[in-house]
């Protein structure tokens, strides 16, 4: 008899289960239901780190299950973060000035209007004209479209070139990188038309829930985030477990032996980059109106590199591991950099983990890296083989 | 009434006896909201450390309102959007009465909606490009017009600068002050051509060419004058380019608003001496509460450490601050919003400041000139200048004007005579 | 101008009467303008300096130069000024030396420094004292005057320092041009600057040049014109007709879209405007209706376009009768044609420069990039290891450099130990991280990135808690201060010079190791292949590690490079580590020349994209990479690909 598809992969049954308590139990005790235990600060933190583990799951599946290392797939999640924020602005903005125009004694002209959104928008980094690429700010529709749009063309033009050419291995991962760097030096430029390094914010502020307290509108995008990263973990689970599945890991251990069996390489290969771009960004369009703002900083190519390290330390090959990584060391690291962790004093010198935080995460990635190449997700096959 | 009485004696004054402390449940905490990892942390570290020190010195003092003082420092690590998080954190986890945090703008519009939602109150204390005020913040840095138009005025009067090149990083203060001062040059008359523009990146290091571009301006017999907004790390690469090509301060002027003693201890400024800098406070500023100002910092952190203008911000918005407190009897945040309007204190640099309406200080300006031993020699010092949280111009905001107390707006046009928004725009 | 102060003194001494010498004391003449002289403006010091000049007192001289250097106080009692000198307080009159009292230093600003410089002049072009005759020559070239071409040339003859005579000639030359009696002269002395790229020539001649526009009715002037416009061609100057028309009432500023909304607002009647409901005031068009109405009803002044719009004919025909001339300020043709012509020529020479200029700061940005690179092109190259805290060890290089000045004051010795002392620390530590980590990665390249990328981290940070957060100066020594200057438009930093030369040592050095040496024969052989090599009895293990101890090692020689060019800071090394990964597969790995290559390629574009837009430096670094990341889809393997068995991946 066939099995199911979770019958076949069990882990994936654990993980959506665990992940629907872990939800239903922050929602318990956020501070939307008055319980309180977990404050909207804090919700707002799980929120966005469900977010990256779902970019952790896409990295992983470009990475760990094709062996394409990308270091550029926060460009994408910076792309969606852009795109929503758009339109958050934007919208939020536009009732702004609705709203102080109507005590005017003639009613306004959309040029009005548009001027007055612009000069908003814009007055605080020195210029009030709409940029063409805001032309669908207005449409939460069509800017929800360009989550998908934008990078997945992107990732298409982009792979296509590169696998066109068989640049391979530490060539292409470099090449991702330049492609994120540029992005961002483009972005951080105020003719972007996206306001340069200040980025775009006040994005926590929804507009249509302006009377919804944030401690509700938190528990909203966590459970959304909950959602896409279900939804997210399912869709690769199905990718990477099918023929399909087959012929990815077989492109990662030998990619010439798959080309001789028949398989078309580089379409496979650009289905893997440009999918796991558009899920990047969306992961990125529900993780900055959490955050509540976005800027090039956030694309810089050290933040591509931490989301293969996350990758890496969680386990690379198995979705969940990247989940694990992901979730354990951005908690983490906002555990000490938040001064959460006591300093240590040591008579001569007290180590304050606000400064050494990164040399112990430098230092453990290493190890990570030489003893424990499975990541943190090999302690799993540790202890289910262990009984054997 | 001089000042010869001591900032401690002065602030001793206001709290009530050390011993009172011990009859307090919970201190007051302060919230300290400054990079110490990161990009920032090269400035932003220092402010930390001044609050810090100012804290220790009121509760020296008798702490507030017969309660010990504690600083909460949190790291937001000059990553944008923890500015946001950790505000929320501060104000609903911590439970801070105040926060005083901030450097870059971009990290101030981070935490506004935050402070905005929470109605918490932050003390900035950065020079800034102005074009905003929000009822949760007081902006004890200067307005560019207390910084950007006295030192174009001091350009076009005592120098005769007669041609301008603006150098900026390529960011908001940067590009906001440059648009303010290109409209306030062309209605002085500088043609719109004898202005040169150029941006740069963050920390960008080649400037060789930028600085062969600077020189060529003159080949029209005006005098040409740099105004710069360069920042931080970057200003080494562009000092030490000047310096190689010969250009001293007699030639072309430099005057720069984010070069203060901090950022010239990077530097060996024999090559630099008499180019300029702008700011509302100068380590050389002679008064006595200075004198020991310096003295009490360098005590605390060492005999090698400079004092700066941020810093200066940061004690008289502090100070301020205890003595608003004090006034309303409680840290409830409205009501020592309304008791901080009219606010005096002592500079540093002597003359009182004063706490306007729209949120901004009323500080006098200083020019100096950058000496071989890395201070600045102040050789001009203005009367007390009022803040002004939207300049008057640009043609967008010249008819826009902030008054929290009599109007209870922000963003008031005086044209259309409404209150556009009661947020910020962020 | 020697006769010229001994008449001074003479008649000084003829006039010290007693009676009036008691009046005239200098510091009379300060306390009358006590304000000026404590706080002095540059627009309001010309009065007292004017008076001092007069007087002709003899110890007005040395308080000028005094005044100027900072060296003036004022006396907090009773106001009066002094000189501080090492004793106390120099009386400015007497000379007699007071007892040190509270007083308050003086301090002219730079613009006040130079108008006390320019006052100076005339006494000191002829000083025995060659640095005073100095200043007064700098002063004349900073603002040059009529009144200075006098007594420049007077002095010209009696100047015995041979350069300064030159420069006393030169300057007269510029002065005679502008401002000679004799126009045949003028165009003598025009035609003599020609050749001369200065920045102060071509401001003389701009200046001789300079023009205003004027309207006139006909075409025809007596003026010496540079050019006409008539209304409507392309090339009319609106931006300097407006204000012209304005005055003569042709042309009354358009209305814009505020004027109307405020024209229509305050106009508003019984919920209309011109019978327009106000609800429908909502569209440009239907205002303009309404304005329109309001104007034939004589209510507002008629609607103006904006002179952008104009059509020019026939509704706005009487402009059209009139035409813009650009005029000469300067009245004679022969002057300005002269002017023009050597300007022109100047200009192309300039241009040639500026270009040739141009080249040199890219080749500079080339051996920057190079040597940051080549250490990394070692690594990367010929071991195929990526190594992502090369950058960190640039910033240990530099590092070293500032603690090496820390204990070695001099700076041309602390950075002849600096240089070996970064090598001999990156080498260890390059070894250290090969042995330790590297070594067990060498089959999971990709590992090895992120492996190192740990490092880089740690060692970052490790560099902040060590050394903070500010940025650390590191000291050229004063031989490698200035620039070379080639002609007045070409010019580079003797550091650059330095840089440059430090990367083509490096090149010849690394091309010997591998080429000609034991090790570097042993490095290519384990290179193409380690099995192959380690049975011919090679150790791949002690190569592996000499090889990264060596482009560690050249990373911290470039890190005291880098750092005596720019800053030192804990982030330093992650500036150039992705522009470096760049260089190196640009220029094609495992290639000495390719990095070269690369390194020429990158440093060339990103200068020759500024050139093209130069407010905006950051849009150049964005469209290099865009460029890099084309570039690699056309040739992957870079400029120099390997070819054969060694290009196998």
């Amino acid at each position: 008899m066939k099995k199911t598809f979770i019958g076949q992969n069990p882990s994936v049954m654990w993980f959506l289960l665990a992940l629907a308590v872990f939800t239903l139990a922050v929602t318990l005790l956020s501070e939307a239901t008055g319980i309180g235990i977990i404050s909207t600060s804090f919700v707002k933190t799980l929120g966005k780190t469900l977010c990256l583990c779902l970019v952790a799951v896409a990295m992983d599946v470009v990475w760990g299950y094709c062996g394409i290392l990308s270091l550029g797939h926060f460009a994408f999640f910076g792309i969606g973060g852009y795109a929503i924020g758009m339109w958050l602005m934007y919208a939020r903005t536009e009732s702004i000035v609705l709203e102080s125009l109507v005590g005017q004694p003639i009613p306004p002209t959309p040029q009005e209007i548009s001027d007055a959104i612009g000069n908003q928008i814009f007055g605080v980094v020195g210029s009030s004209e709409f940029p063409a690429i805001w032309a669908f700010a207005d449409s939460l529709v069509l800017q929800l479209l360009m989550i998908v749009l934008v990078p997945g063309l992107l990732a298409l033009i982009f792979g296509w070139l590169a696998f066109r050419s068989r640049v391979t291995g530490v060539y292409l991962s470099i090449l991702t990188q330049a492609m994120t760097l540029a992005l961002a030096l483009y972005l951080f430029q105020n003719d972007s038309g996206l306001r340069g390094n200040n980025g775009l914010s006040g994005l926590q502020n929804i507009p249509g829930f302006e009377n919804t307290s944030q401690a509700w509108v938190s528990v909203i995008f966590f459970w959304a985030s909950a959602l896409a990263l279900a939804a997210g973990y399912l869709f690769f689970a199905w990718v990477v477990s099918g023929k399909m599945g087959s012929v990815v890991k077989g492109i990662r251990d030998n990619e010439a032996r798959v080309r001789f069996l028949g398989y078309h390489v580089e379409s496979y290969k650009l289905f893997i980059f440009t999918i796991t771009a558009i899920v990047a960004a969306i992961a990125g369009a529900l993780y900055y109106p959490q955050a509540g703002i976005i800027n090039p900083g956030e694309i810089t190519p050290i933040a591509s590199i931490y989301l293969a390290v996350w990758v890496a330390i969680g386990g690379r090959g198995r979705l969940y591991g990247a989940v694990i990584g992901a979730a354990f060391v951005s908690l983490l690291s906002s555990w000490f950099t938040g001064g959460g962790a006591p300093d240590i004093p040591l008579g001569f010198y007290t180590i304050q983990w606000t400064d050494w935080w990164l040399v112990l995460l430098g230092v453990s990635f290493v190890a990570v890296t030489l003893f424990f190449p499975k990541g943190i997700g090999g302690l799993f096959d540790y202890l289910v083989r262990k009984p054997s | 009434m001089t000042f010869k009485t001591t900032a401690f004696a002065l602030t001793a004054l206001f709290g009530t006896t050390a011993m009172a402390a011990a009859e307090c449940a919970d201190p007051i905490k302060v919230g300290v909201l400054h990079s110490l990892s990161g990009t920032m942390a090269i400035s932003e570290t220092t402010l930390k450390d001044t609050m810090e020190l100012l804290v220790e010195t009121q509760n020296a003092a008798g702490g507030l309102l017969g309660c010990e003082i504690e600083a909460v420092v949190v790291d937001p690590a000059s990553d944008w959007p923890l500015f946001a998080e950790k505000a929320r954190e501060l104000l609903t986890v911590n439970e801070v009465d105040v926060i005083f945090g901030s450097w870059t703008s971009v990290s101030r519009k981070s935490a506004l909606p935050v402070l905005e939602e929470l109605n918490g109150l932050m003390f900035y204390p950065v020079q800034y490009e102005g074009e905003e005020s929000s009822k949760n913040v007081f902006y004890t840095g200067a307005a560019p017009n207390q910084q950007a138009i006295p030192a174009t005025d001091y350009f076009l009067e005592e120098l005769g600068v007669e041609k301008f090149a603006l150098l900026g990083t390529d960011y908001v203060y940067p590009r906001t002050t440059n648009n303010i001062l290109e409209s306030y040059l062309q209605a002085e008359g500088i043609a719109e051509e004898d202005i040169f523009v150029n941006y740069t990146p963050f920390g960008h290091s080649d400037w060789a060419t930028i600085v062969a571009d600077v020189v060529a301006l003159g080949a029209d017999g005006k005098q040409v004058g740099v105004i710069s907004t360069i920042n931080g790390d970057a200003n080494i690469g562009f000092y030490k380019e000047l310096a190689a090509a010969g250009i001293s301060a007699d030639d072309i002027p430099v005057v720069a608003f984010s070069v203060g003693e901090e950022e010239l201890s990077g530097l060996d400024t024999s090559n630099l001496v008499g180019h300029l800098a702008a700011w509302n406070y100068f380590q050389s500023a002679e008064s006595e509460l200075n004198d020991e100002w310096v003295a009490a910092w360098k005590a605390k952190m060492g005999e090698e450490r400079v004092t700066n203008d941020p810093m200066e911000a940061h004690f008289i918005g502090f100070n301020m601050w205890v003595n608003a407190v004090t006034e309303a009897g409680t840290t409830d945040v409205d009501a020592v919003r309304t008791a901080m309007y009219g606010q005096e204190y002592p500079n540093l640099t002597g003359g009182t400041a004063v706490m306007l309406p729209n949120h901004h200080l009323a500080k006098p300006v200083l020019i100096g000139e950058i000496t071989a031993d890395g201070q600045f020699d102040i050789i001009s010092q203005t009367t007390e200048v009022p803040g002004d949280a939207w300049t008057d111009f640009l043609p967008e905001s010249a008819v826009l004007t902030s008054d929290w107390e009599a109007l209870g707006c922000g963003m008031y046009n005086t044209e259309t005579e409404t209150c556009v928004q009661l947020t910020s725009n962020y | 101008m020697f006769r010229r102060l001994l008449l001074v003194l003479v008649s000084l001494c003829v006039l010290a009467l007693p009676e009036r010498a008691a009046a005239e004391t200098l510091q009379d003449i300060l306390q009358t303008h006590q304000a000026e002289v404590a706080k002095p403006g540059r627009r309001s010091v010309g009065v007292v300096l004017d008076d001092l000049v007069a007087s002709g007192l003899p110890q007005a001289l040395p308080f000028l130069e005094a005044w100027r250097d900072r060296e003036i106080v004022q006396r907090d009692i009773d106001g009066l000024f002094f000189r501080a000198v090492d004793e106390g307080l120099l009386d400015l009159d007497t000379g007699a030396v007071l007892p040190v009292t509270d007083t308050s230093q003086v301090r002219p600003n730079g613009g006040v420094r130079r108008a006390i410089g320019d006052a100076l002049v005339q006494f000191q072009l002829s000083d025995p004292n060659i640095s005073k005759r100095l200043a007064a020559v700098e002063a004349i070239e900073r603002s040059m005057d009529a009144s200075q071409l006098a007594p420049l040339r007077a002095s010209i003859d009696g100047e015995t320092d041979p350069g300064l005579k030159v420069v006393k000639t030169r300057l007269a030359g510029m002065l005679a041009a502008r401002f000679a009696d004799d126009p045949a002269v003028r165009i003598d002395a025009i035609k003599a600057l020609s050749g001369d790229l200065s920045v102060d020539v071509r401001a003389t001649l701009n200046q001789i040049l300079a023009t205003t526009f004027v309207l006139e009715r006909s075409a025809d002037s007596d003026a010496n014109i540079k050019d006409r416009y008539f209304g409507g061609t392309e090339a009319y100057p609106l931006a300097q007709a407006k204000p012209l028309l304005t005055e003569a009432g042709l042309f009354t500023p358009p209305t814009t879209a505020s004027d109307l909304r405020n024209a229509l607002t305050s106009r508003i009647e019984d919920g209309a405007v011109a019978g327009i409901p106000v609800a429908k005031l909502d569209t440009q068009e239907t205002r303009r209706v309404a304005y329109d109405r309001l104007a034939a009803a004589g209510t507002v002044p008629p609607f103006s376009e904006p002179i952008e719009t104009w059509d020019w004919d026939p509704s706005h025909i009487s402009v059209g009768d009139y035409v813009v001339l650009e005029v000469y300020t300067e009245a004679d043709p022969a002057i300005t044609k002269a002017a023009r012509t050597t300007l022109t020529a100047i200009e192309q020479k300039v241009a040639m420069s500026q270009a040739v200029d141009l080249g040199l700061d890219a080749l500079s940005l080339a051996s920057i990039y190079f040597l940051a690179a080549i250490g990394l092109a070692i690594t990367f190259g010929v071991m195929g290891v990526i190594n992502m805290a090369h950058g960190e060890f640039i910033m240990m290089g530099a590092y070293t450099g500032y603690v090496v000045q820390l204990f070695v004051p001099d700076y041309t010795l602390s950075i002849l130990v600096a240089l070996p002392l970064a090598f001999a620390i990156t080498f260890g530590a390059g070894v250290a991280m090969e042995r330790l980590v590297i070594r067990w990665l060498y089959h999971r390249p990709l590992e090895t990135l992120l492996a190192t990328f740990g490092i880089s981290i740690a060692l970052q940070q490790l560099a902040k808690n060590i050394f903070g957060t500010q940025a650390r100066p590191l000291t050229s020594p004063a031989w490698l201060d200035g620039a070379l200057v080639f002609n007045d438009v070409i010019a580079i930093s003797y550091i650059r010079i330095a840089i440059f030369v430090l990367a083509l040592l490096f090149l010849a050095v690394i091309l010997f190791v591998l080429k000609r040496t034991r090790l570097g024969l042993e490095v290519r052989a384990v290179t193409q292949n380690p099995g192959m090599a380690a049975s011919m009895g090679i150790n791949p293990d002690r190569i592996n590690m000499l090889t990264f101890g060596l482009g560690s090692g050249i990373a911290g020689i470039a890190g005291v490079a880098i750092g005596l060019y720019a800053k030192v800071t804990s982030e330093m090394g992650a500036d150039y580590i992705v522009q470096s990964f760049m260089t190196v597969v640009v220029g094609g790995v495992g290639n000495v020349w390719g990095t070269l290559a690369g390194a020429s390629l990158i440093g060339f574009l990103q200068k020759g994209i500024e050139w093209f837009n130069p407010s905006n430096t950051l849009a150049a670094q964005t469209y290099m990479i865009l460029f890099i990341i084309l570039f690699i889809q056309f040739r992957p393997k870079g400029i120099v690909a390997l070819k054969g068995r060694a290009a196998a991946d």
